[in-house]
């Protein structure tokens, strides 16, 4: 799922010492100067790298990474998406060498990234995210992103298995189109499995927010639901509530099942190492790095988690099934006729998004079946 | 009445002194330069004791800091970026302070100046655009100054305490910001990351000409320059200084302090709506949560290490501005987590408001012959 | 059950969650006030409190260990505002904005080993035993340190009325003056309060890593300590009106999540700022112009 697009050797491996001698820096500045073949890479997290979600995944990742011969890398946590990650990148290009830089945060891109693009034209940027578009973005640039709305409508059949009470939840930071597909897939996920079930939704309106997590988990509860997801930063308040609460959760960004023994039933995971790896090899190898790289469950981008001990046999029968079908490609969660929690049909009946669809990035809507609006 | 009126007083309070003594200028300025470079050497003692006390080496800690602030013109340039918008919200702290207040609310006022300024940007889509960069400006100016007014007319007509109003009014006016990015003034092709309309490329403010720096870096030294005219130099903000060091002796002088007080709030509160403006317009190009960058709450800082003195907030910024250039550094070098900046920092904000207190402790520095 | 009584169950079930912290910041800072000074670094010391909560817990295997060592790291930053406040010209409102950022300063620093590992948690008292709906006996799982509180406001209350210490602490917060005259030692007696104010606040942090929600990471504390400083103005330095503000904070604070299970999905960030506009109104309210407020100790910095 690589669409590459072509960078020599040359641009790639400019050094960080002609940019830095470029700028008239002075060579007491430099750091250990990269020799050919070695990479320096820079890895630039929004939050803590052990948040059991988001920014773990990644940096579990970048571990992986730092063990392979040849490679070096820094990392930065908790760099805010201001200018301030415009300055980290420069200064792991200036000070540190990096040759390759990963800011993993959405809000990263647009403009800081682009800025340091344009100013360090010999250096590879990949941001984590759907925003690269060729004919608007330099080449020494480019996104790459998983299909995780497959794992979440696994996540849905799962859930849709283990509920007694036909209501599901799911609490999400905020409604744009990623959250919405997460939503979505989980609940066609679940109706999959009885078209009946309800997914209430509650937005918390920002990515960490512990105190407002443990109580949309326990208001869910409350309500008499008894699957929960989410879409935050850091799963775990939600999950330990739900498991405090006697509810069944799946899991997202990482693997949180040792948070609930019990009612842990499997989960969406990242699996960044293989995009990290690709693009390293490249790097080392000098040949182009993609631009605009993307894979789902098949390509090994994401990954459920094993499952937990209150998943039936007939549930894991139905997602393995599933999964089975995912991995053969073009297989479509967003499929007409289907139908808006308003009543308008927003898919036409005929009409088939499969993960890799445009049309999905720009998405606004809620289900019919998912409880809440996106105001 | 405590310690906010005394230092006050003896910050603020026009010094008689006698003929005799021209050197006291002089003594006084170096008295105030004397306790914060001690109070910096303490804390860079105290903190070497805890790198030590954790197996880390001072020396390449120092050396790191000096290299990633302030040791080649890219660092250089890192800091003073980072010091530009913590310029103006320290004015919002600084310019009540005159009077006495402690004003703390001016991250509300920032982001509800970002969010007025983007808003001001949109009917005039295609003017010429230093004409929409001056109504963002005003626009943004004058929503802080709305938000922190609040504050100036709860405290002046209502006796309700500024720094709880003033801390309450942010947290609304965040809730209010995020309310209205992401509902009713959110640009639908936002897709990801819930944004108001771009205000454009051509009304972005480019940085500063033939160094690449942050523009808000000049608007924040020439309001810095103005308020510092303002309080020392005009009979206003000699009526502010009477007012903030004796109240009652203001009130019987027939001074309007209730204006006053709407007045410094006002000025305030422009300042970091301003600031608000200025991060739009130079740095987001929209308004959205990067807005929300805690630079409000580091202006307060700023503002008390610089005793409320105008121009004493310059190098304070840029120390503050320095710490957190070098901070990343710190992360990838020594593998120190991103919290030992923010240690460094509480240790040096201990130690230099403790350091308030040598302040007058040594007759040396005090004026002599006037009796 | 229908709307209504889901909302008033779940703003109940917040109360009691939700307003703890808030209680013991509350009741910390109020002493502290009392004794004539403000304490600004509260949030500090909460966050240093859940995180020596939960690590202690996390090393002894005992959660109420933490939640003393909690009180005991509280003390001792809140000892340090109160020893440097006490030295002459020093702003205790600057010096609280210093404590605050050294006091999370700290707690990250230290706490990056404990974000991943689980330590144990407080017991929870089932008082919803008598009930068959599952709501209510959720709703009624309340952790004990919310009585501890309870117990400690009203202790608190009866040391300020009844007790010769609490008389003390009194004329020091109200009259630096009648304190000298009297020969008390203010200084010791300003530090001995915001100690033990920041160790009631320390064991606020402590029930949000150990209790509710019961975890350590950086983003636990939204702002609680902070709002102390609101809260006490709120209570009018009443030890016992503490409990009432803390609770309507912690109500409020259940009304985002509720409201949108009954599908009150609109402008949740403004229902999320209900507790501080409820804040302002009651301010605006019952504030004279002209006079200082009713219950307000004389010597505060931030009262004039």
């Amino acid at each position: 799922m690589i669409d590459g697009f072509g960078i020599s050797r040359r641009r790639l491996l400019g050094t960080a010492g002609m940019g830095a001698a470029a700028l008239g820096l002075g060579t007491s500045l430099l750091p250990r100067t990269a020799r050919a073949g070695d990479l320096t890479v820079g890895f630039i997290y929004v939050g803590p790298k052990d948040d059991y979600g988001y920014n773990q995944a990644h940096a579990e990742a970048a571990a992986v990474l730092k063990t392979m011969p040849g490679i070096k890398v820094v990392e930065e946590e908790k760099v805010p998406e201001t200018d301030d990650v415009a300055k980290t990148m420069q200064s792991m290009i200036e000070l540190d060498g990096a040759t390759l830089l990963f800011p993993t945060s959405f809000g990263y891109f647009d403009p800081y990234m682009l800025k340091m693009a344009a100013k360090y034209p010999n250096v590879q940027f990949r941001h984590c995210g759907g925003m690269w578009n060729k004919a608007k973005h330099p080449m020494n640039t480019g996104s790459y992103f998983g299909y995780i709305g497959m794992g979440q409508y696994l996540n849905g059949i799962a859930a849709g298995h283990a509920t007694k009470t036909k209501k599901i939840g799911f609490i999400a930071a905020k409604p744009i189109p990623q959250v919405l597909l997460n939503i979505n897939s989980f609940a066609l996920g679940a109706k999959l499995v009885d078209p009946s079930i309800t997914t209430q939704v509650i937005f918390t309106g920002d990515w960490s927010m512990p105190v407002k997590e443990a109580e949309a988990t326990n208001s869910l509860a409350d309500q008499g639901i008894d699957v929960v997801t989410c879409h935050v930063d850091g799963p775990k308040v939600i999950v330990e509530t739900a498991e405090h609460r006697g509810m069944f959760t799946c899991g997202y960004h990482a693997n949180q099942s040792a948070l609930a023994p019990k009612g842990y039933l499997t989960g969406a995971e990242w699996n960044w190492i293989t995009v990290y790896k690709e693009f390293a090899a490249a790097a080392m190898a000098g040949k182009p790095l993609g631009n605009f790289v993307r894979g789902g469950l098949a390509e090994g981008f994401v990954k459920t988690s094993p499952f937990g001990p209150g998943v039936s046999d007939a549930s894991r029968k139905q997602i393995d099934a599933v999964k089975a079908e995912i991995m053969k490609g073009g297989f479509a969660v967003i499929k007409g006729p289907l139908k808006d929690n308003k009543g308008n049909a927003v898919v036409a009946a005929g009409a088939a998004y499969p993960e890799t669809a445009i049309e999905l990035e720009s998405m606004n809507y809620l289900v019919e079946g998912v409880i809440g609006s996106i105001s | 009445m405590s310690a906010a009126s005394d230092t006050q007083r003896s910050a603020a309070a026009p010094v008689q002194t006698g003929a005799a003594d021209r050197l006291y200028p002089l003594r006084r300025a170096l008295e105030a330069l004397g306790s914060p470079v001690l109070a910096l050497l303490l804390s860079a003692i105290c903190f070497s004791i805890f790198l030590l006390a954790l197996g880390k080496s001072p020396a390449d800690f120092f050396s790191l800091m000096w290299k990633g602030a302030f040791g080649s013109a890219f660092s250089l340039g890192n800091t003073l970026q980072r010091a530009a918008p913590l310029l103006l919200t320290a004015l919002c702290v600084a310019l009540p302070a005159q009077l006495g207040l402690t004003v703390i609310g001016g991250e509300g006022a920032l982001v509800l100046g970002g969010l007025a300024a983007s808003v001001a940007a949109l009917p005039l889509d295609g003017a010429w655009p230093p004409l929409v960069q001056l109504a963002m400006a005003i626009a943004g100016a004058a929503a802080g100054a709305v938000w922190i007014g609040i504050t100036g007319l709860l405290r002046s007509r209502r006796g309700i305490n500024e720094t709880v109003a003033s801390l309450v009014l942010s947290y609304v006016g965040i809730a209010l910001f995020n309310h209205l990015v992401e509902g009713p003034l959110r640009d639908p092709a936002s897709l990801n990351k819930p944004s108001t309309y771009a205000i454009g490329d051509a009304n972005m403010l480019g940085p500063l000409p033939g160094t690449g720096l942050h523009p808000g870096l000049l608007v924040g030294v020439i309001a810095c320059v103005l308020a510092w005219i303002l309080i020392s130099r005009t009979s206003l903000g000699f009526a502010m200084r009477v007012t903030g060091g004796n109240l009652r002796a203001a009130q019987l002088q027939g001074l309007p302090v209730a204006r006053l007080v709407m007045l410094a709030c006002l000025l305030g509160g422009a300042c970091a709506g301003l600031a608000g403006m200025i991060e739009v317009a130079a740095v987001h190009g929209r308004a959205n949560a990067s807005l929300v960058a805690g630079y409000g709450y580091a202006g307060i800082l700023i503002a008390f290490l610089a005793r409320h003195n105008p121009l004493a907030i310059i190098p304070m910024a840029v120390l503050m501005g320095g710490i957190g250039a070098a901070g990343g550094l710190l992360q990838r070098r020594m593998g120190l987590p991103d919290a030992t900046v923010q240690v460094l920092q509480g240790f040096i904000f201990v130690a230099i408001l403790a350091s308030e207190t040598l302040y007058g402790r040594f007759a040396w520095f005090q004026p002599r012959g006037a009796r | 059950m229908d709307a209504a009584g889901t909302i008033i169950v779940a703003m109940i079930a917040g109360a009691l969650r939700v307003s703890t912290p808030f209680l013991f910041v509350s009741l910390g800072e109020c002493l502290t006030e009392r004794a004539g000074r403000i304490n600004l670094g509260n949030e500090g010391v909460l966050v240093l409190g859940a995180m020596v909560g939960y690590a202690t817990s996390y090393h002894t295997g005992s959660p109420w260990v933490g939640v003393l060592a909690a009180a005991v790291a509280g003390a001792l930053l809140g000892g340090l505002h109160g020893a440097i406040c006490a030295l002459a010209r020093v702003n205790d409102v600057a010096m609280g904005i210093a404590i605050m950022l050294a006091g999370t300063g700290i707690a990250f620093f230290f706490g990056k080993p404990y974000v991943q590992p689980s330590a144990p948690h407080l017991p929870t008292l089932p008082l919803g035993f008598w009930s068959d709906v599952p709501q209510v006996r959720s709703a009624l799982d309340v952790s004990p340190l919310f009585f501890l509180g309870l117990l400690a406001a009203f202790l608190l209350h009866w040391f300020f009325r009844a007790t010769r210490v609490g008389l003390r602490v009194r004329i020091v917060g109200d009259s630096a003056d009648a304190a000298r005259a009297l020969g008390l030692g203010i200084d010791r007696i300003r530090l001995l309060a915001t100690a033990c104010g920041s160790g009631l606040a320390g064991i606020g942090g402590a029930f949000l890593s150990l209790s509710y929600p019961g975890s350590w990471n950086e983003g636990l504390s939204s702002g609680q300590g902070l709002m102390a400083v609101a809260l006490v103005v709120f209570a009018r330095w009443n030890p016992l009106h503490c409990i009432t503000a803390a609770l309507i904070f912690g109500a409020a604070g259940a009304l985002g999540p509720s409201l949108q299970t009954i599908g009150v999905s609109k402008g949740y960030y403004l229902f999320y700022a209900a507790p501080y506009v409820v804040t302002l109104i009651v301010l605006a309210i019952t504030v004279r112009p002209g006079r200082a407020l009713r219950g307000m100790p004389g010597e505060l910095s931030i009262g004039r």
